[in-house]
């Protein structure tokens, strides 16, 4: 079950600075990612998750951001934090590939699909370019897009949504990642081509041994897809466990809210649940454990000390009463 | 649109140009047609002047000299004989030439500037934008007189300071666009992808404000042969005996009371050429860019 980590956070925070104090949108936060698993990582929108993975590819503008701590990835574990510019480039779509939320805007609209894709594969492969077109086709067949040939003479706005997700996945896939960062892949799908889309990512990255960062709000999605499950809260990682252990016995009080706040269709009409409060404002957050304020079972060392993550078999919390009940 | 429903599906034929496509919207467009009109016109002048022009534009005829328009000389004579018409149609040559060259150079430069100023931002940003405020903030007729006359009265020159005026249209525009273009997802995905800022410029930026600058720079086509008539009207221009239309006034101006003819065919051209590229330039930018539509640039 532990297999060797790819990639290694430890103690990253990541900072904005803006007029008055600076926003930590990150803090001190450590994640390990084994090889060849998938990783869900969710929480509310503005948590940090979107930040997290964009720290990865160090692909945040600094300034505003200022980022501490190491990255390490890869077999050798290579520090990120300490990459030059062009090791970067090379990493970013060759060893770690990222796909985003928006397929419609994901891909240049004045080039053909072909034309975008072939230029990553000669970009890190330094293919020729008949063997990149070839290269790309057999991708595109990969994620079962029919007549992947003409795919990949068309322009964008002649595929749907759907389909462009397939070749945002494709091109993705096409240089070999060892892992990839999914920043909401499905989120602005429609449903069933949503779970078209969740069990070609299942089976692609799985047959590959591709590790997989997925970032979600979709507790549903996470659920089915994830072998392990990290939960964030306003830049901290508040429970960390796997899947059918976070979503069996969820310890901390926030992944309790979460899963509560999910509706059930079948049962009789009620109120919707929801997590009293709102998301603390990074620049100003409450001391303590940063829950604390919305918390319904919090004592009085909430608002003093930040619960530590601590671990019972492979289930992680950081709370002070999490493996207590 | 009866007709175009039945020349594209019933028959099976596909319709050319294809119903939505842009050039179909360029053709359904009254102006598009008349200012592309008269630009193929002056074009295929320009192209096909050696054989058009009933005489050698150089060729001297003492004996017919300011002769008056006539089956022979449509256009009348200059006074060393020449043939009016044959100067005009090889002067079409010349402002082409100019048109073309400035374009490719302002153009060219300013779009590079300023999309890389719009990508990068920052210091880089700042730099390049203030220098082209400054260009800016002289009147371009002025600068290009100044810039012409320093660097010494040729069309190669004139050329040159006309370009060096026009470079900061194409930036501010270039900059706008990439501005928009910046926070789009594809571009992200470029960055994620591990493309470099200058691919990512040159591949991705640019490509994607071309259709605005195509339109400001057919609106400058015009306005280019306008400046560098003026500079050879002055003489910072194109130099006597080339066939300009500018030079060809400078000269004729002397000459316009009693031979009116002689400045006013090429004056006409000129006229017509700057009109045509200013009514096909807004004509694109309604096709091309709807978001612009009545208002200048």
């Amino acid at each position: 079950m532990t297999a060797p980590p790819i990639l290694s956070i430890r103690g990253l925070s990541v900072a904005f600075q803006s007029h008055g104090p600076p926003g930590r949108v990150v803090e001190n936060l450590d994640l390990t990612l084994r090889r060849g698993e998938i990783l869900g990582l969710v929480g509310e929108s503005g948590c940090g998750k979107s930040v997290l993975a964009r720290s990865i590819l160090r692909l945040l503008p600094a300034p505003p951001a200022r980022l501490t701590g190491e990255i390490f990835f890869g077999e050798n574990l290579e520090n990120l934090m300490a990459a030059g510019p062009q090791r970067l480039r090379a990493v970013r779509g060759g060893e770690i590939s990222m796909i985003f939320q928006e397929p419609m805007t994901s891909l240049n609209p004045v080039f053909t699909v072909g034309r975008q894709m072939t230029e990553v594969v000669r970009l890190h492969t330094g293919a020729g370019r008949a063997k990149a077109r070839k290269v790309c086709r057999d991708f595109l067949a990969s994620v079962k897009l029919p007549d992947p040939e003409t795919v990949l003479d068309k322009y964008p706005h002649q595929l749907s949504g759907g389909q462009r997700q397939r070749v945002m996945i494709a091109t993705a896939l096409s240089c070999g990642p060892k892992l990839l960062i999914a920043d909401e892949p499905t989120t602005a799908l429609d449903v069933t081509v949503q779970s078209q889309v969740l069990a070609l990512l299942n089976d692609l990255t799985r047959a590959r041994g591709v590790s997989t960062l997925f970032i979600s709000h979709d507790l549903g999605v996470v659920a089915q897809l994830c072998d392990r499950v990290a939960v964030m809260y306003s830049g901290r990682l508040v429970e960390l466990a796997p899947a059918e252990s976070l979503f069996g016995r969820p310890a901390h009080p926030y992944t309790r809210g979460l899963l509560e706040a999910i509706p059930i269709l079948s049962a009789p009409r009620a109120e919707l649940l929801a997590i009293p409060g709102q998301v603390p404002n990074p620049a100003d957050p409450p001391p303590g454990c940063r829950f604390h304020p919305r918390c319904g079972q919090r004592l009085d060392r909430c608002a003093r000390e930040v619960p530590a993550l601590t671990a019972q078999g492979e289930h992680w919390v950081a709370c002070f009463n999490g493996h207590d009940r | 649109m009866p007709w175009s429903i039945r020349k594209s599906g019933i028959d099976g034929r596909k319709a050319w140009p294809v119903p939505g496509s842009a050039l179909w919207l360029l053709l359904r467009n009254p102006s598009a047609v008349a200012g592309g009109g008269i630009v193929l016109f002056m074009a295929l002048m320009a192209v096909l002047a050696p054989w058009l022009a009933p005489y050698d534009p150089n060729a001297l005829n003492l004996a017919a000299r300011l002769q008056a328009p006539s089956l022979a000389h449509w256009f009348g004579t200059d006074e060393m004989g020449r043939d009016l018409l044959s100067r005009v149609v090889f002067g079409a040559r010349v402002s082409l030439v100019i048109g073309l060259v400035v374009i490719i150079l302002a153009g060219g430069l300013g779009t590079l500037a300023g999309a890389s100023a719009g990508y990068l931002g920052g210091r880089f940003d700042n730099v390049v934008m203030r220098v082209m405020d400054v260009i800016l903030s002289f009147p371009s007729l002025v600068l290009a007189m100044a810039l012409a006359a320093a660097l010494g009265p040729s069309l190669k020159n004139a050329i040159l300071a006309v370009a060096f005026t026009q470079v900061p249209k194409f930036a501010r525009l270039a900059r706008g666009e990439a501005l928009n273009i910046r926070e789009r997802l594809f571009i992200k995905a470029a960055r994620v992808s591990g493309f470099s800022a200058p691919w990512i410029i040159t591949r991705h930026v640019i490509p994607n404000c071309l259709a605005t600058i195509m339109v400001l720079a057919t609106l400058t086509v015009g306005e280019t042969i306008l400046v560098a008539a003026s500079l050879s009207f002055i003489g910072l221009g194109a130099q006597p005996p080339t066939p300009e239309w500018g030079a060809i006034i400078s000269v004729g101006r002397k000459f316009l009371l009693d031979q009116w003819w002689y400045p006013t065919f090429p004056g006409l051209f000129i006229v017509l050429t700057v009109v045509g590229y200013n009514i096909l330039g807004d004509a694109l930018r309604d096709v091309f860019d709807p978001r612009l539509r009545g208002g200048r640039l």
